[in-house]
């Protein structure tokens, strides 16, 4: 019984100091799900390189800008850019950096899976169910040559509130003034026609099991599934296949200072046009909470490697760069950061 | 030193008791106060409409609740046949033995499954075979909805009622029986007239308690429903849950009122559940009443 009790000290003991030990030299992060492959590989890497831990955890970009506005982590992770109104509930300005790019992928499963050839507006229409039949003219129209099937096309969207979901309506919104008006751009959607199913697995299982089908994925689960992709005719008029050069390319365009853009339905003439940043948010003085400045500095070496060297890791997990422009831009806000209103960025 | 104990253990008892009884009330109370904004938001109309548009702030949750009531109910009245059979076979006519354990604990297993392998089981297995049946009724071919999800919630819900009502059939006294069979009874008889009659309030409490199970369950649905927002029209529409629709759609509710309306659908799910066992309870009161006058 004593020996148990010692025991228990000791653990106990140990623990202590393992939190203890951490304190100056551990960052706590959460937020979106959609990067967190990216952000795991260089959390590890930084760790083994520098030491600093950092505690990241993937529970939705809506989670992770509430678990920033009551201050209980050190940064989150959105795909969707925090509105004016979410910005001005906080109890301080935050600040956005933008960390890699992603895209939003159309499939399909129609026989023999040929290429197909869609603009924006088409895709609206096959959302809100005006389009019906794989034979409609209109897509028979843009994909000469192609053998359409006499099928009812069952639109398949995802059931759960996903980053993904908005960038595609980001864009729908753009092209379409109809889906503007009817359906909207946001997280969760009131769908007017087709099935939901979770995740971006749910939708590739239900795109695959259904016949006549069409549903969007992110580009990443499209290419390790290798899943039929449509081309997309962007705003220059060029039909672009998702890639990513295509999508590094989509952002290659004037940001604006706190780049909080939308990228999707881009000016680039090479871009693939529903393509988006994901970013790490963050507060601009750091010293709340009773934060020490050692943390704060962590915090912001950590987000320049992440723009810089980190960046590199980002083609072979299948996340396009961020162009040079973004960079720079990120670079200025990082430089912005303060501690008790002294600039904390002196190197 | 044994009044210490004594009282010691009293103690802890007593608390544990205490404090499930507070927990439950206090979870109660924080779904209340969490879902009043959309109560002042939008009145009853968030039990009475059908319309659920995050981005506009039209919360309707009929939809939900009835797709819940639809699915439960269709699920349970599927799995009634097979589980009350179980249930006679393995409680009446073969109660002992290997073979009978076997068949026992093979029932029981269905209940360790994890939802999510029947989820994947119901979309690559039942799904596709629901596509053919719709392709030859000539509607729509999803594969998922209301009847796909409530062939998947009644087998999940089989081995709830069998084990239940199993064991409740075992403890019918055999002198019961014997009596009967002394008189000339057949076995049909003695089931029909002894064995139902003295187990019935047991076996219905466990179609309560899968009925329970069907109302909460939540990742299998949410796989094959289709989660479609809509009043369905008929039993092969998608369709949605008011457990699938929390689970959806939570994490990313930044919103105020959506996340608050998010939390209403819980508390109906809370009331509505409360109000089932009750009523059950109420019901399994009354017959067992009945049978002791």
């Amino acid at each position: 019984m004593k020996r148990l009790t010692w025991m228990f000290f000791v653990m106990l003991a140990c623990m202590l100091s393992s939190i203890l030990g951490y304190g100056a030299e551990s960052l706590t992060g959460a937020g979106a799900t959609f990067p967190y492959p990216l952000y795991d590989k260089w959390f590890n890497i930084y760790h083994h390189v520098t030491g600093v831990k950092i505690n990241y955890q993937a529970i939705g970009s809506g989670g992770g800008i509430r678990q920033l506005l009551s201050k209980v982590v050190d940064f989150g992770g959105t795909d969707a850019f925090m509105s004016d109104e979410e910005l001005q509930k906080a109890s301080g300005e935050i600040f956005h950096i933008p960390t890699c790019l992603g895209a939003v992928t159309v499939t399909y499963n129609i026989p023999g899976n040929p290429e197909l050839r869609l603009t924006g507006r088409l895709i609206a229409d096959i959302f809100m169910g005006k389009i019906t039949k794989w034979s409609d003219p209109k897509i028979a129209g843009l994909n000469k040559g192609v053998k359409l099937p006499d099928m009812n096309i069952v639109a398949v969207h995802r059931s759960d509130g996903s980053g993904t979901t908005f960038i595609f309506s980001d864009y729908l919104s753009k092209v379409s003034p109809e889906w503007k008006e009817k359906v909207g751009r946001g997280k969760s959607l009131n769908w007017p026609t087709g099935l939901g199913a979770k995740g971006n697995a749910g939708v590739a299982g239900m795109v695959k099991q259904i016949k006549g089908s069409i549903g969007y994925v992110e580009l990443i689960y499209a290419k390790q599934n290798n899943m039929p992709v449509a081309l997309i005719k962007n705003k220059a008029g060029n039909f672009v296949k998702p890639s990513l050069e295509s999508v590094s390319a989509a952002a290659d365009v004037d940001l604006p200072a706190d780049t909080r853009v939308s990228i999707t339905n881009t000016d680039s003439p090479n871009g693939y046009p529903i393509s988006s940043f994901t970013w790490i948010i963050f507060y601009k003085e750091q010293s709340y909470n009773n934060r020490s400045k050692a943390r704060a500095e962590a915090l912001a070496r950590l987000l320049w490697w992440m723009v810089h060297e980190g960046q590199r890791y980002n083609e072979d997990l299948l996340y396009a760069r961020l162009p040079s422009k973004a960079v720079e831009k990120t670079e200025a806000i990082i430089k912005s950061m303060i501690y008790k209103g002294q600039p904390l960025v002196t190197w | 030193m044994k009044q210490l104990s004594d009282t010691l253990f009293n103690a802890v008892v007593r608390s544990c008791a205490i404090g499930t009884l507070i927990l439950v009330s206090g979870l109660c109370v924080t779904l209340v106060i969490h879902a009043m904004p959309v109560f002042r938001h939008s009145g009853l109309s968030f039990l009475f409409t059908s319309t659920w548009d995050p981005l506009r702030q039209q919360f309707g949750a009929l939809p939900f609740l009835v797709g819940t009531v639809i699915t439960a109910v269709l699920g349970v009245l599927i799995s009634l046949p097979f589980s009350l059979s179980i249930a006679f076979f393995l409680g009446e006519y073969f109660p002992s033995g290997k073979l009978s354990i076997f068949f026992q604990s093979a029932t029981d297993l269905l209940a360790g499954i994890p939802s999510v392998i029947y989820g994947f089981w119901g979309l690559f297995v039942v799904a596709p075979f629901m596509q053919k049946i719709e392709i030859r009724l000539g509607i729509m071919p999803y594969g998922v909805g209301i009847a796909t999800a409530s062939i998947i919630l009644a087998i999940m819900i089989v081995p709830y009622t069998a084990s239940i009502a199993r064991e409740i059939i075992k403890l019918v006294p055999s002198d019961l029986k014997e009596a009967a069979y002394a008189l000339g009874a057949t076995r049909w008889e003695v089931v029909r007239h002894v064995v139902i009659p003295y187990a019935h309030s047991g076996i219905l409490a466990g179609i309560l308690l899968a009925l329970g199970r069907a109302i909460g369950e939540t990742m299998a649905v949410t796989m094959v429903i289709g989660n479609r927002n809509e009043f369905p029209k008929s039993i092969f529409d998608p369709a949605n849950t008011m457990a699938s629709v929390i689970a959806n759609e939570f994490a990313e509710a930044s919103d105020d009122i959506y996340l608050s309306a998010l939390i209403a659908v819980a508390l109906l799910l809370f009331l509505f559940t409360t109000v089932m066992n009750m009523f059950g309870r109420f019901v399994i009161k009354k017959l067992t009443v009945r049978q002791e006058s």
